[in-house]
Formats: C-alpha cells, structure tokens, sequence
C-alpha cells in the first residue's frame, strides 16, 4: 500500500513539476502570483519525492519482496544498513536519488532565496522544474522502482556483494549531491539568459550553490576513490577509468566556474565565460550519468546495464544541452563585460586558472570519449589508458599547481609580478629547505617524484604565505597580526584552506604513486616477508561466517619499522545467495601510510598468494580533499555569501582595506 | 610599464593561445602514443601483434585451462575459432572464472604467449565487458543480452 501511495506521490511530483514548468516560463515577468506558486511547488515537490522515497526505503528495510526492485537487489539476511542503502545500489533507485537531489536544491532555492528578486527566483525554480518533470518521467516510465511482483518470492536475490559496504552509504549520496548540486547553477544560468539581467550581484547568489555542490563533488569522488582502494582490492586510488573521469569532468569545469564567478561578483567581468561554464559543467554531470547509465564505454566499474535506457537519456541530453546553448548563442552576444585590466593582475591569474582547468577537462574528455568515436568510424577498439592521462593531465596540471600561490597575491585590474614575486620569497625559500631536507632522508633520488613534491610543499607554503602576509606578520607587532588574522574574512581562510588542501592531495598521490612498493608471493604459514622496513608473518587462516556470507581470514602479524607490532587479517568472502566471491583486503594504517595486504587463494595445504602493498603517505590524498571540502564550507558560513545578507558597515570598511 | 588596450588584449590572447595550443599538441601526441587495442585471439592469429606492444585480450577462459603454480597463472582465452594462451602473475580478479569472460591487459611474448600485467575485473556475474561481448557474437559463440 506504502509503496502504490509512494508511487502516486512520484507521478504528482511530476506533473506538479510540469505545472511550475509551464506556469513560471509563461509568467515570469513580474508576477507576484507566479512566483509564489513556483516557490511552494518547489516544497511540495520536495515533500512528495521525500515521501516517495521513504516508501522504497520502508519496502526494502521492511523485507517487502512484493516489490520487483527489492527482490532483485536485496535480501532478508543482509545487515539493515545494507538493506537501507540497496536502495540506491541499482538503476532504479539511483535515478529516485537522482530526483530527490535535484527537488531538494529546488525546495532550498525556494526556502533560503527570500532575497532573491521575484523574476529570477521564477526563472530558476521554472527551470529546476522542468528538469524535474524530465527525470521524474524517465523514472516513472523507463525504470520505475515501484513495479510490484505477483506472486511475491519468500526472499531477495541480495545486494551485489562488491556493493554492500559502509562505502555504499556515503559515495553515491556524496556525489549526486554535488553532480545534481550544479543543475542549480545551470537554472541560474537559464534564468540569467531568459531574462538579461547578467551582473555582478547574479554572480554572488550563484556563488554559494556552486561552492556547495563542488564541496560535495569533491568528497563524493574522494570517497569513491577510496571505497574503490579498499573495496575493490586492486591497492589503486584512481584508474582514469571512463565512470570515475565523468565524475571528474564536472569537478574540474565546476573548479573553474568556482573561480570565474569570482571575477565575476568583484570585476563585473567573464559574464559570458561564466555562464558558459556554468551550462558546460551541469552538461558533463548529465553525460555522465549517461555514460554511467547506459554502458557504452567498458568501464571496471559497468554494472549491468542497459543501452534503450542510456538512449533515452542521451536524447534528454541532447534536449537540454541544446536548448541552452541556442539561448546561449542568441543572448551571450548581448553581454556587455565591464571591468578592464591587466593580463598581470588577479583577473589575470583567474582567467589563467579557467584557462588550464579547461584545457585539463578537454583533455580528459577527449580521451574519455575518443574510443567511442573512433570505433564508430573505424571499427577500431582501442583503449585510452593510464598512461596518456597522466601525460595530458599532468603536464596541464604543473604549471598550474605552480602558480596558485600567486594568485591570491595579486590585485585586482593591475598586479606586479616582480613585488608579488618579493612578498613569495619567504614562502619560495621554505619550501626550497623543506624539499632539500626531505631530498636528504631520501638520499637524493633522480627521478621526477622530487619535482612533485616540490609543487605540493610549495602550493602548502603559498596558501599559509597568503595569510602571513594578509596579517602582516614581521610588519607589525605580533599581538596586531593576531588580531588581523583572527578578523580576516572566512573566504580569506577558506581560499588559503582549500588551496593548502591541494597541496597536500598533490603530496599523496606523488608519494603513493612514486614510493610505493608491492611484492606478490606465496607464504606459507610462519613465512616471514620484509617490505619497505615492515617484516610481515603470515599466520594462518581460519574459517568464519558472517551474517550473509562465510569467509577465510588471514591473519598477518605485522612488524613496523619503529617496533610495534600489530595483526592484520584479510578476506576471501563467499557470499551464498548468488555464489559471489569477494576480498576484503586487510589494511593497517600507519601514520598518513598503510601497509595492503590481498589474501590470495589457496597454494598449499597451509599457503597462500598474499600481495603486499606499502603505501606511503598514500592517506594524504584523501585528507587533502577534506581539507579542500571544508575549506567551500568555511567560505559558505560567511556573511557575504549568505544570499542576500547585507554585509555589516563596519567590516565593509575593513574589507575594502584588505582588498579581497 | 604602460600598456595600451589594444597590447593588453594581445597579450591575453597570445598568451590563451599558447596554452591552448600547448594543450592541443599534449592531446594529440599522447593519443598517437598511448592508447591500447583491442584484440580477440582471431585477430591476433590473422593479423599478428608486434612482440611488447601492449594491447587488450578479450575471449573466453577455456574450461579446464585454468593453472597455479604459486602466484603464477596460466590460462587459455578462446573466441570460438582461436585460443592464445596467456600468462599472469599475482591474484586473478574474484570473478575470475573458467567459461567466463576476461579482458587482460599486457603485451606478446616472443614464444607466442601472451603475458598480462592486469587481468580486468568484473563486477557482477551478469556483466560481460563489451568488446568480449561483440566479439564472441560475431563468432557465434555466445547469445547475450544487448550490446
């Protein structure tokens, strides 16, 4: 019953959608009525999906094999987190978090953009809207989760084994969070090409949006990629595989929208280029989950999948994406950019900012795609691996993570290089003695590992440099700059923050990737193995069962360098109902490095393969992304950013001092 | 140093030029470089494969070919018409099964075998990758659901 009510809440959603759709298109201009009824359909929607939601929620939790979905996707032994979150660990109920996520930024924009003005609050709930009506209907008539089965089996066919971890929990919510997060900076950028009015305050209520959906992104596929380091038992963080590059598309054109809105809001200048990226980045979220949905790329990560659907939503893409860039093309020209200024100047560094950002997601892009092509004109099947992504990216990335560190630097409409260059040299000089020092303990290596971890510690020192310097430490007394640091503006820190951030995902993936070392052998039980310091023993297995599945564990007594020891076990699962195996690799975490270890099959009456991985320092790849996140969240919690929110007289003097 | 407007656009657009092209040349050079082929035995038979140039296998594990020796595996992957045998060492993916579909990543040897550095997982059992899909039907050997 729960799940019929949950269905028609769904199809009311939809058509309520449409309603705002049409209503709000049609009477924009100035209509008080209109407006309201966008606002509180916007609610409502998010009301009915919520319901619609918690009904699948209650039908799977509650063991309800009546229901199509649950029985192909779960089971009545699972634990009930793995239950809650099978949910969404299918097509169907992916594409529900899909509508949820994207009803509950429309309901925000009702709920917390009472400053916005009346037409444009319409123009993007309309927007939001429509796209609403275009999901729920794929949902409803493509790949309805509510479909009931009669007769009703006794149980499920389980949760796919790979799937049924705490990871499940976090990723996808994470990431659909931030993917769907900027289908509000697409409605913002319709409604800005609807009505005309692009300027510099449009800029400032967009702004808190995209820092949020990009924070989100940013954990979202942070997390993915360590739930894929642990789950997967491959010892990679990151594959350049085509499903995790269409979760990085978005996330680097939405970094470069994140930084052109700013010249935007301060400079009245970019309009086009931001609006630009703004469609641009909502388009790559949509293409991916059409890659994601509709398997036509091989990817490690393809589920079953199925192609009519992916047509379907290729075909929405195509609507959508063409729509706005026709509008695009006839109102852009209309812009008028304000704000000259120096190609040396904090314009300057944005604008060269956006520039390798863009040049870095046409990059990955291109070879994301290019198999497709190609064998759509030759026949050929090729593969565009590692390799030519860390090539293309890399090399885009250098010279970029190397000028970060100036941009905050610089002023705005004219900036001098050589001062700014002056005021870096202490941070130049540090990061000069940090890398010599760390060149010792690692006997001064030739290889290209030593110049990446130069850039990290230099883009870390830069963004600490930024705010020394905006203290004025060594200006003034130290008592004062305390004070001008504590009375700094949030997005002051949150820029230092997130920049820190980067360097130091910089430092781990250089470490992780350049340090690591990894030996596959067979140990028999009591064997000794020695790797990067750690002695490691292997000491046999026992036989376990847990609440779905039995498993061997290995246990590992492991040695560190510094004398501790500690055991690790490992896992080879066999979960009954669908007969899949899989590893549970056993980790220890040492510090911000860890010791992988893969238990592998069996070899003898008392051996097995065991993979050994050390992983140096490899935790800072995700610590730096946190650090990136809470740095967009941070700025979020400041007064200017909070739509509408006059900033108070006194510290806009303060502010116009700091010149930020 | 004063700059006229109509220096300070060259400038920008010198500069955005330079890096696009830079970019481009990148893209360009790397896509001759380094993307990977994919090969079915068949077509390694008919066509050949230089020794050490690195490329996808796809077929089918042949039934009974499966070997351990310690870390090192020996299988035979067949498309119906042609098998080559290939060689890796360490932990073959969960789902490895005989009768299943693989995708191994690696290069020829000069014996005529095939020596994969990574053998690509699946995630499910109903999941076949899709140039090993594609393949096995232009050879008739295998009946699935679409491509």
């Amino acid at each position: 019953m729960i799940i019929e009510l949950g269905h028609f809440a769904l199809i009311l959603a939809c058509i309520l959608a449409a309603a705002q759709a049409i209503i709000g298109f049609t009477l924009w201009r100035g209509n008080a009525l209109a407006d309201r009824f966008v606002s509180q359909a916007a609610i409502l929607q998010f009301a009915l999906v919520g319901f619609a939601f918690a009904a699948l929620c209650q039908a799977f939790m509650a063991d309800d094999f009546s229901v199509q979905l649950a029985v192909s996707h779960s089971h009545s032994l699972q634990p009930m987190l793995y239950k809650f979150t099978s949910v969404w660990g299918n097509h169907e109920g992916s594409m529900l978090l899909f509508v949820l996520i994207l009803v509950l930024f429309g309901a925000a924009v009702a709920a917390f953009g009472r400053n916005l003005p009346s037409d444009l609050r319409t123009l993007v709930l309309s927007n939001q809207g429509m796209m609403v009506a275009a999901f729920s209907a794929f949902v409803l008539f493509t790949s309805n989760p509510f479909w009931r089965l009669d007769p009703a089996p006794f149980d499920g066919t389980e949760l796919n084994p790979v799937l049924q971890d705490i990871g499940l929990a976090i990723h996808p919510p994470l990431l659909y969070l931030g993917y769907v997060g900027f289908s509000i900076c697409f409605s913002f950028a319709m409604a800005a090409l609807i009505s005309g009015k692009i300027d510099a305050a449009w800029a400032r209520w967009v702004r808190p949006w995209t820092l949020a959906s990009w924070a989100f992104l940013t954990l979202g596929i942070a997390m993915g990629s360590y739930w894929a380091y642990y789950e997967l038992g491959w010892g990679g963080w990151w594959f350049w595989d085509p499903v995790e590059n269409a979760s990085f598309l978005p996330w680097l054109s939405g970094t470069a929208l994140l930084h052109s809105a700013i010249v935007m809001e301060k400079r009245n200048a970019l309009k086009v280029w931001t609006i630009f990226l703004a469609i641009i980045t909502f388009s790559l979220s949509l293409l991916g989950t059409f890659l994601v949905r509709s398997g036509i790329l091989t990817s490690v990560h393809s589920f079953a999948s199925d192609p009519t659907r992916g047509m379907v939503i290729l075909a929405m893409l195509a609507a959508l994406i063409g729509g706005a860039f026709t509008l695009f093309a006839l109102r852009a020209s209309a812009l008028r950019s304000g704000g000259l200024f120096a190609p040396i100047s904090r314009e300057g560094a944005l604008i060269l900012n956006n520039l390798f950002l863009s040049a870095a997601t046409a990059g990955v892009l291109v070879g994301t795609l290019y198999p497709l092509v190609l064998e759509s004109l030759t026949g050929a099947r090729i593969t565009v691996g590692a390799p030519f992504f860390d090539i293309t990216f890399g090399a885009l990335m250098v010279p970029l993570l190397l000028l970060i560190p100036f941009g905050p630097f610089l002023a705005w409409k004219r900036g001098d290089l050589g001062a700014v260059t002056q005021r870096l040299m202490a941070a130049i000089i540090v990061t000069v003695i940090i890398s010599l020092v760390v060149y010792g303990f690692m006997g001064f290596p030739i290889s290209l590992a030593p110049i990446g971890l130069a850039i990290g510690f230099w883009v870390m020192v830069g963004a600490i440099a930024d705010l020394v310097d905006r203290a004025a430490f060594g200006r003034t007394g130290f008592r004062q700059s305390m004070a001008r640091l504590r009375g700094l503006p949030r997005t002051a820190w949150s820029t230092a923050l997130a920049h820190f951030g980067m360097g130091v995902t910089v430092l781990g993936v250089v470490c992780a990737t350049a340090f690591q070392t990894e030996i596959v052998t067979s140990m028999r039980q009591g064997e000794t193995v020695d790797i990067a310091g750690y002695s490691i023993t292997y000491e046999g297995e026992i036989h376990t069962d847990g609440p779905n599945f039995s498993a061997d564990r290995g246990s590992y007594a492991v040695i560190s360098p510094w004398g501790g020891e500690r055991t690790i076990t490992s896992e080879r699962r066999v979960y009954p109902v669908s007969g899949t195996p899989t590893t549970e690799a056993g980790i220890g975490t040492y510090g911000f490095s860890q010791m992988y270890i893969q238990f592998g099959e069996r070899v003898g009456p008392d051996a097995r393969v065991a993979r050994l991985w050390h992983k140096p320092y490899v935790l800072l790849i995700w610590l730096g992304t946190i650090i990136m996140a809470s740095g967009a969240f941070l700025s979020l919690t400041d007064r200017r950013m909070r739509v509408g929110a006059p900033a108070k007289p006194r510290r806009k003097a303060k502010l116009a001092g700091a010149n930020k | 140093m004063a700059w006229t407007r109509k220096q300070k656009r060259l400038g920008v657009i010198a500069g955005l030029g330079l890096v696009l092209a830079l970019a481009a040349g990148l893209i360009l050079t790397a896509l001759r470089d380094q993307i990977v082929f994919f090969y079915s035995p068949t077509e390694i038979a008919e066509n050949g494969v230089a020794n050490g140039t690195p490329i996808r296998l796809g077929g089918l594990v042949m039934d009974g070919s499966w070997e351990q020796n310690g870390e090192t595996n020996v299988f035979v992957v067949h498309d119906g018409e042609s098998q080559m045998t290939a060689l890796f060492n360490g932990i073959l993916p969960d789902l490895f099964r005989e009768g299943q579909g693989v995708v191994a990543e690696g290069s020829m040897q000069p014996d005529g075998t095939f020596l994969a550095t990574n053998v690509l997982a699946k995630h499910d059992e109903t999941y076949m990758p899709r140039e090993v899909a594609d393949t096995l039907r232009n050879e008739g050997v295998w009946q699935g659901e679409g491509s």
